[in-house]
């Protein structure tokens, strides 16, 4: 395994890092990742990311919901057992249906929400024991860190990165 | 300033002529003889087969107030009724009422439209919205239908009691009350003179609301200070207060005491949400159609996606109210209050419950996606269907207790949106020209102006 290196640039305000993506997005160099303490707004759309696709995957969670709870619903009181309860019509899923809205609902809600979640955790590699990713203590307070893979071309990055406010430049050992 | 084109003008000309013929024809066509509903009556008996004849009497008679209003009319004659006598008398005042009912509902619909973007208006200032301020002087525009308009409903709903024969509210008839032990514990507030005091001490605060929030609005575009501003802050803070209750007042007044039997609580609120998103899917609508005119360059497709979440979240909220108040009512089944919707679902089942598709279903699943809601025929498409499902919202509320299964959409319904169409274009587009399209001294336009989703 050959150790490659990354350019650590620290900026202490979101405006300039904002610019600063501008620049090195002009200048065509790959940004690895930026270390920020805060949502920056538009630093997506600065650094070119893909849009997110979780609200998709929450709406096919919140159907997933609501055919569980007709699917359950219907063999219970419909299909396996169709008492009389207190006069309601339990002849078909749909004579009885106002009364299962409620529980149709939350389920979607539920399913939706905690279904969304997980794949959040799942997707940001998020667990109780992970190890922490932080190159930088400081980025979870005030400070910014954006990080440029290095192909031989460090003193002409330093170069750039130094025009654009950066505060300080680390060249960095990252083990693969 | 905005000028209203001629091609529009012309437009909504030709609607309020085509509409006013169709009307006239329709209260023509309405008045028929004892003879004739007897005769109407035994083709349709010939023509349906018996069985269907035996399901729809016994559809009407499930109906309280028509039962109550057959029951008075033979009240004086001898213990041998002629229940065929009876029938026939009946079925000859639905027909009557029809004209009657399709004008106070198309009335009805425009008139809350209007309402419910002074709302939406007042409720902007009052958060001190800094997305909306760009839209304001649209909101101003239609809101100037609100004062003709509501005094048109007004003036239906007691014409219809005075000119008319009790064709709309069954409780103005003097003959219907006395034989009525319900109608006339009620009679302290269902009388027509406290019908019509309120009805104009609602319009006129709302009126007067409108009219000063229009005038700090345009005062506020020269002013050198924020005072006219600050001063309609206040009055819009006491106006939502005051909004509050005679919207609710006026639901009992105007909608629910066409069904003198039946009460519901959350009744207020569900007439509100109701002219809430027309009103907001008519903002949306005539801000897209003047930015296709090129008079709105400000706007942005931001603000229409503002617009577009509110569509969809305020037609969420319909829906919650129109499930919570029939569900509540279908689960306990008390008769005297569950045959409001007996007679809906006997009668009215495709309006009923396809209002609740084009209410719910289509916009839920049209306006979800946040792409979606920057597309500005996508929204019209949407906001259509929306305001037609309104229409039909408000049909449901009226014509089971009036026109009863005697209903159709046909000439007298059509016209009367017609009318009210045309006059609604006709008032809105005429109040646009009167000022900027702009606000231009308000102190949250540069930030709406800017403002970006």
């Amino acid at each position: 395994m050959e150790a490659s290196k990354v350019i650590h640039a620290i900026y202490t305000d979101d405006d300039v890092l904002m610019s600063a993506v501008k620049k090195v997005k002009a200048e065509r160099h790959h940004i690895e990742e930026i270390y920020t303490p805060f949502p920056v707004h538009g630093l997506d759309k600065a650094m070119g990311l893909a849009p997110t696709r979780i609200a998709i995957t929450a709406f096919m969670y919140g159907l997933v919901g609501l055919t569980v709870a007709i699917t359950m619903m219907n063999f219970i009181m419909i299909e396996d057992w169709p008492q009389n309860i207190g006069g309601k019509p339990s002849f078909s899923y749909i004579e009885n249906m106002p009364a299962f809205v409620p529980i149709m609902f939350e389920l979607t809600v539920f399913f939706a929400a905690h279904l969304m979640v997980i794949t959040f955790y799942l997707r940001s590699r998020m667990w109780p024991f992970k190890e922490a990713e932080n190159p930088d203590p400081r980025t979870t307070d005030d400070h910014f860190l954006m990080e440029i893979a290095v192909h031989g071309n460090e003193s002409e990055l330093e170069n750039l990165l130094k025009e654009t406010g950066a505060v300080e430049i680390n060249l960095v050992d990252k083990a693969h | 300033m905005y000028t209203f084109s001629k091609k529009l003008k012309t437009f909504s000309i030709i609607l309020m002529v085509l509409g006013l013929l169709g009307v006239g024809f329709g209260f023509i066509t309405s008045h028929k003889s004892f003879e004739q509903v007897e005769h109407l009556l035994a083709e349709e008996e010939s023509h349906h087969g018996g069985g269907h004849g035996a399901a729809s009497h016994e559809a009407t008679s499930n109906h309280d107030t028509h039962a109550v209003d057959t029951h008075a009319k033979s009240g004086h004659a001898d213990a041998g009724v002629d229940t065929h006598k009876k029938h026939v008398e009946h079925v000859q005042h639905q027909i009557a009422n029809r004209p009657w009912s399709a004008l106070y509902v198309a009335a009805f619909f425009f008139m809350m439209i209007a309402l419910g973007v002074l709302a939406f208006y007042a409720i902007q200032i009052a958060s001190q919205a800094g997305w909306s301020p760009v839209l304001f002087r649209v909101m101003e525009g239609i809101t100037a239908y609100l004062l003709p308009g509501a005094l048109i409903v007004l003036a239906i709903a007691v014409a219809s009691g005075t000119i008319g024969h009790y064709n709309i509210f069954i409780w103005m008839d003097p003959e219907v009350v006395a034989d009525d032990k319900l109608i006339q514990g009620k009679s302290a507030w269902l009388n027509i003179w406290g019908f019509t005091i309120r009805g104009l001490i609602f319009i006129g605060g709302w009126s007067l609301y409108r009219h000063f929030a229009r005038k700090f609005s345009i005062a506020q575009d020269t002013a050198e200070d924020k005072s006219n501003f600050k001063k309609s802050f206040r009055i819009t803070a006491g106006f939502l207060v005051f909004f509050i209750y005679t919207e609710s007042m006026m639901s009992w007044d105007w909608i629910m005491s066409v069904d003198p039997h039946w009460f519901s609580t959350l009744f207020g609120w569900y007439v509100f949400a109701s002219m809430f998103v027309s009103g907001i899917t008519v903002i949306a609508l005539v801000t897209i159609y003047l930015k296709s005119k090129g008079h709105l360059e400000f706007v942005n497709e931001n603000h229409l996606h503002d617009v577009a979440k509110f569509m969809f979240a305020i037609s969420i909220f319909w829906t919650y109210l129109w499930f919570s108040q029939f569900m509540l009512i279908w689960y306990s089944n008390i008769p005297e209050e569950v045959t409001y919707f007996v007679t809906r679902f006997q009668a009215y089942k495709l309006p009923f419950l396809g209002m609740v598709v084009m209410n719910f279903v289509f916009p839920l699943l049209l306006l979800m996606n946040a792409d979606y809601k920057r597309i500005p025929w996508f929204v019209v498409m949407a906001g259509l269907v929306i305001l037609f499902g309104h229409y039909i919202d408000i049909f449901n509320m009226i014509m089971p207790a009036t026109v009863g299964d005697r209903w159709f959409i046909g000439i007298p319904e059509i016209s009367s949106i017609l009318l009210f169409a045309g006059l609604f274009i006709f008032v809105v587009f005429t109040a646009l020209t009167k000022a900027p399209l702009l606000v231009k001294g308000y102190p949250f336009r540069k930030e709406s102006e800017d403002f970006h989703y």
